[in-house]
């Protein structure tokens, strides 16, 4: 592989608009236009639109289609209905996570959206296992992946869509969460699923190509401006998730820490004698109970436990920081931090060794941040 | 970029004037690559640090950077705003974003402005 990043193709859309670029899953990608702070509460309060095209978008079709992937995911999507998405991951034999992927069904095909990093492991799994049900892998490369984030999402994209909705056009703004619908977005064919990687409500939008992508993209920044959304980087973008409780690949998923270890046991379907990859490491996790437990901290001061700091319990280590950040939304240190299972329980006092101090961190049930509009209810009932 | 020709820099992105005692703060540069500052760890007024020695930290929400004293003397101020406002590092780093003054008595490696720009290409 090259050692030069590859550009998204809304590269210079982002460059025009004053991005800084970095290097992120071998792409070149905005890591903040202007202040990442701005960008992640323009997301938390108002709506911020996201280039995500780094991530890969992997098309399965063919009547092999459920079979193949029913033999892959941990999750069946054989009774996934039309329209539907489902979060779920991709193992290996020893239950370590290959990646983890929305995956959609549209009427003739699947969608999945995988890690930019994971793209080529992923794929190169998605074809054997495709090759032997009879099902076909499309890489759709040069794609353009939008995702429309926060509490004014909705209004925004339907300030974008006006036109294609008086022209009978599906109305993505009455999805339910993990729904999806093949609609037309400023006239540009695309796939607009009500997912995202921020905690709160949003869209992510799929579009064919650099020509679509930008119209979209140019229409909803435009139909964002009175709504106060904001173009956003990946700065932000990880903020967000972390404050959410979202994990990320290499950090809280991967050969050492799977669905059972994240909280994601519900998306591995074992009630059925479906082979997947991986079944009979995780079916061992399942009946076991895993080692070690991905958790939320909250640390005491200013200082931020960040990823491979030391957790302790008293003098012991007991796991290890997999995020962390200082939290835009509640001004104090937050991590995500991989520890033994016997210390996982919410109100936990531990310790982590930020940099040579001890700081005390205790254990927080997760998200960090609710939704915006359950942090309105809650302030509300107050 | 229009890096101030008053005063010096260091490898690690430090600057520090010519008054007496000297301000010392962190470039453009390195404010920009850090994002929003959120938190600064400084020293306590009266330290007496060595060039090149930690001295404090800097935090933004994706990183933590030391700070590497660009000469060796006391710390006789610390910039106590950037408690409440450490966004001033990002909006005026050469100014009002100052983190500490020195009165310097050891002088440390640093470059000139032309060769600091050379350094960040």
């Amino acid at each position: 592989m090259s050692d030069a990043a590859r550009t998204v193709p809304l590269d210079a859309v982002h460059r025009a608009l004053g991005a800084t670029m970095t290097a992120f899953g071998g792409w070149d990608m905005p890591v903040r236009y202007g202040s990442d702070l701005a960008e992640h509460h323009a997301v938390r309060e108002r709506a911020g639109l996201f280039d995500v095209s780094h991530m890969g978008r992997v098309e399965i079709a063919g009547s092999g289609a459920p079979d193949a992937l029913d033999a892959m995911l941990v999750s069946r999507v054989r009774d996934l209905e039309v329209g539907r998405s489902r979060y779920t991951m991709l193992c290996d034999e020893a239950g370590g996570v290959i990646d983890d992927l929305i995956v959609t069904r549209l009427e003739d095909r699947f969608l999945l959206i995988v890690n930019a990093a994971n793209t080529d492991a992923a794929l190169a799994v998605l074809r054997e296992g495709c090759a032997t049900h009879g099902a076909d892998v499309v890489h759709r490369a040069g794609h353009v992946l939008l995702a429309l984030q926060g509490p004014a999402a909705a209004h925004v994209l339907a300030a974008a869509s006006a036109a294609d909705l008086d022209d009978g056009a599906a109305d993505a703004t009455k999805l339910r969460p993990f729904r999806a619908v093949a609609t037309r977005v400023a006239g540009v064919a695309t796939v607009v699923a009500r997912t995202g990687y921020t905690g709160e409500d949003g869209f992510e939008i799929a579009c064919d190509d650099a020509a679509g992508g930008r119209r979209v993209w140019d229409a909803l920044l435009a139909a964002g401006t009175a709504s106060g959304l904001l173009p956003c980087g990946l700065a932000a973008r990880d903020t967000l998730r972390l404050e959410a409780g979202l994990p990320l690949h290499g950090h809280e998923l991967g050969p050492e820490l799977g669905p059972f270890e994240t909280g994601f046991a519900r998306i591995v379907h074992l009630d059925d004698a479906r082979e997947f990859h991986g079944r009979a490491a995780l079916e061992r996790v399942a009946t076991d109970g895993p080692v070690r437990r991905i958790v939320g901290l909250i640390a005491e001061g200013r200082r931020a436990p960040r990823a491979g700091y030391t957790v302790l319990d008293g003098e012991r280590a007991v796991g290890t920081i997999t995020s962390g950040a200082p939290s835009p939304t509640l001004g104090v240190p937050i991590a995500l931090a991989a520890v033994d299972a016997s210390v996982a329980a919410a109100g936990t006092v531990l310790h982590v060794d930020v940099r040579g101090t001890r700081v005390p961190a205790r254990v927080v049930a997760l998200p960090f941040v609710l939704p915006a509009a359950r942090r309105a209810a809650a302030r509300s009932a107050d | 970029m229009d890096l101030p020709t008053d005063r010096v820099y260091t490898a690690e992105h430090e600057w520090l004037d010519g008054s007496d005692p000297a301000s010392v703060g962190i470039t453009a540069h390195a404010s920009d690559a850090l994002g929003d500052v959120v938190f600064v760890d400084l020293p306590q007024v009266g330290r007496v640090v060595t060039a090149g020695e930690v001295f404090g930290e800097i935090e933004s929400t994706k990183s933590v950077s030391d700070l590497y004293a660009p000469a060796g003397g006391e710390i006789v101020a610390v910039n106590d705003a950037l408690a409440d406002d450490p966004g001033l590092v990002n909006r005026d780093p050469y100014g009002e974003g100052w983190l500490v003054r020195l009165k310097v008595s050891e002088v440390g490696t640093t470059l000139d402005a032309d060769a600091y720009r050379a350094l960040i290409g």
